[in-house]
């Protein structure tokens, strides 16, 4: 099995109020295909690392691989083009573009990428669409959608590039059970049936009881 | 590498979803940009008119013969008083000709010079026009008449009769207004004239000169210069100034310096005569560009200020289109093409509103007896003012939105996401 993302020796620091030491020498690896969780107290760091491994927080000591490529340390431009092409994030809250419909809020990151041309990148936005069972919504503005439904519009725009590994922080925290169950089974199936790789922050026990692996976190330390 | 298509359809959603802010914001470039065209349209339309008001009549060299005490005394001749300081007491002006000597071959030689437009030649002669028992002191100017037409726009100035009709009338006499007033006589009657000798001589009123400057009009006449000649009792050659208009106006000062020079006679040049004019037009054009800067500087901050409550209303955008991809530069670009968009749409508008404007002014009736030629006021449509107003709308608003765009570029997505 190949290893998608590595932290090795991770520390962070935060300087205000006082300078304290948030996370104390990360390691670990995620697989491919891969489905692991991180849990944790409320403060332990999660989010601080979570933030760190999409590379959208670069202020930090150690190294991070993707798919075996450092990319600690690479410029801001090259940052973004891998967050567009090989990171997939879905926040807690449903961070979408309000003016935007549901449809051109997943298409956007294709945009970006440039790869395809825009009929390519619709049917793949639909395709996205109906594996989330939410293809009814395409043209639906995005503030006009349910949370539940906005959760999922989320996952499907994190999919549309088809990136190496999908992170959420605690992307079920807002959900109800029945919702939150069903975000699961979607993280699930892609991880099975897509072989893509998950790593999830969660607080629910049950959630990550049902993935591959749990890294369980203390005072900003990896306790297994 | 900046993916366009993206960065301005996300721009133009921001703009339309706003659609209010942005009007506001483009307004004020419109009015900025409007106001700009109109001014400048407007003031320069006066300042042209002005101009020609006194570049058509004025020539651009006059040459005549000035009396005036000789320059270098007789003393100066003599060398045992070289080293010593002369001081002479009540010089009076040298005996001269009114005449200009050999004007005839003068006059080929300046129309034969490539940077002449055309020289013509002039009688100044005192007169009295006789109404009854008074007389009326006067100028009496012989001229070519179709020279002076087609040089110095003597017909803007003839308002009634023509310039051909003196031409062809060996008698006639083109009066001015204000004379025939105080004569009360019309076109077509006779007038007497008397010279200083005391001859006089019956005229026919072929026409009627206003220049504009009522004081000149009361006194000032044109006649052919072969009758003032015969007026005078002089020959064929008598000529007492020569008008030059030149090509191009700025050769006017070496070329008058030259002249008198060469001919030992007194040749003034057009920026000499009227040196306040040149300040004039300056100062219009300065009043006109700071107006316009002011203005377009007060929409400048407008836009300034709507880009930045736009940039906090779309914090969680920004912060989002970080997340998924999107760089700095990517939501910099973002900013910057709205500043950019409402640049163009509301200094195109401005155009138009300007243009409308100063059509509405062209249509304005402005009648003065001092411009017997202009009907309503001059506006000036110059294209260039169009591509000058377009490019301070676009640089302006580059501005305005460099700042609020240059945030946008440097926002942490982590404190917006953590914020939350
Ligand atoms: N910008 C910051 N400056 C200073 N301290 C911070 C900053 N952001 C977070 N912290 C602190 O760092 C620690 C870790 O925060 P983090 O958000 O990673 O916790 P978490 O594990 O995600 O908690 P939760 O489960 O409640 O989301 C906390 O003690 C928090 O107070
Ligand atoms: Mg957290």
């Amino acid at each position: 099995m190949s290893i998608v993302l590595e932290a090795q020796n991770i520390n962070k620091y935060f300087e205000k109020p006082t300078r304290f030491q948030v996370l104390k020498d990360i390691n670990f690896t995620i697989e491919k295909g891969e489905f692991v969780s991180i849990m944790g107290k409320s403060g332990c760091g999660k989010s601080t690392l979570l933030y760190i491994l999409s590379t959208m927080d670069t202020e930090y000591e150690g190294r991070l691989l993707l798919n075996n490529e450092v990319i600690s340390g690479q410029s801001g431009e090259k940052l973004s083009y891998i967050r567009n092409k090989h990171i997939g994030f879905v926040f807690q809250f449903h961070y979408l573009l309000a003016d935007f419909t549901v449809l051109e809020n997943i298409m956007l990151p294709a945009k970006k990428l440039g790869e395809k041309t825009l009929e390519a990148i619709e049917k793949d936005a639909y395709d996205k669409l109906k594996l989330l069972k939410i293809d009814h919504l395409a043209l639906k503005k995005a503030s006009q959608v349910s949370g539940g439904e906005k959760q999922r519009v989320a996952i499907a725009r994190a999919l549309i590039n088809n990136p190496s590994i999908i992170m959420g922080d605690e992307p079920t925290g807002n959900l109800d059970s029945n919702n939150a169950d069903n975000v699961f089974t979607i993280f699930r199936e892609l991880c099975d049936k897509q072989h893509l790789s998950l790593l999830i922050v969660t607080h629910d026990e049950d959630f990550a009881k049902r993935t591959d692996r749990i890294i369980l976190m203390e005072d900003g330390t990896i306790k297994k | 590498m900046i993916n366009w298509p993206v960065i301005l359809t996300i721009a133009k959603t921001h703009l339309v979803t706003k659609i209010k802010q942005t009007s506001v914001a483009a307004l004020g470039v419109t009015f900025g940009i409007g106001a700009y065209i109109t001014l400048v349209s407007f003031m320069t339309g006066l300042n042209t008119m002005l101009d020609n008001l006194m570049m058509n009549q004025t020539p651009h060299i006059h040459i005549y013969n000035e009396i005036e005490p000789t320059k270098e005394q007789p003393i100066a001749l003599y060398d045992q008083l070289a080293n010593s300081t002369p001081i002479i007491h009540s010089i009076k002006p040298k005996l001269s000709q009114k005449k200009i000597h050999n004007a005839l071959p003068l006059l080929n030689y300046l129309n034969e010079d490539v940077h002449v437009k055309g020289a013509v030649p002039q009688i100044k002669a005192q007169i009295f026009y006789i109404a009854g028992s008074i007389e009326i002191a006067g100028n009496l100017t012989g001229i070519h008449a179709l020279e002076e037409a087609k040089l110095f726009h003597l017909k803007d100035y003839i308002i009634e009769g023509s310039a051909e009709a003196l031409n062809n009338n060996e008698n006639g006499i083109l009066l001015g207004v204000g004379v025939a007033k105080k004569m009360s006589v019309h076109v077509g009657d006779r007038i007497q004239i008397s010279t200083i000798k005391g001859d006089v001589f019956p005229l026919r009123i072929v026409g009627l000169y206003q220049s504009g400057i009522s004081d000149l009009d009361a006194i000032q006449s044109f006649s052919n210069l072969k009758t003032v000649q015969r007026i005078l009792g002089e020959a064929a050659n008598y000529i007492t100034d020569i008008n030059v208009k030149l090509n191009d106006v700025e050769l006017a000062f070496p070329m008058a310096k030259k002249i008198e020079h060469q001919f030992e006679l007194k040749a003034i040049d057009f920026n000499t005569a009227n040196a306040q004019f040149e300040t004039g037009t300056t100062v219009r054009n300065l009043i006109t560009y700071a107006v316009s800067i002011t203005l377009l500087i007060v929409a400048g901050f407008g836009i300034y200020n709507i880009l930045n409550m736009l940039i906090y209303e779309k914090m969680n955008d920004i912060a989002i289109l970080k997340a998924i991809g999107f760089s700095g530069k990517d939501v910099q670009m973002i900013f910057m093409s709205q500043a950019m968009i409402i640049g163009f749409v509301g200094g195109v508008l401005g155009l138009l509103l300007g243009f409308g404007l100063s059509h509405f002014i062209s249509t304005i009736p402005f009648e003065t007896e001092a411009l017997p030629t202009v009907k309503t006021y001059p506006i000036n449509f110059n294209p260039w003012f169009y591509g000058i107003g377009i490019v301070f709308a676009l640089v302006s608003t580059f501005f305005a939105g460099y700042l609020p765009a240059q945030k946008a570029k440097k926002i942490d997505p982590v404190k917006i996401i953590r914020g939350q």
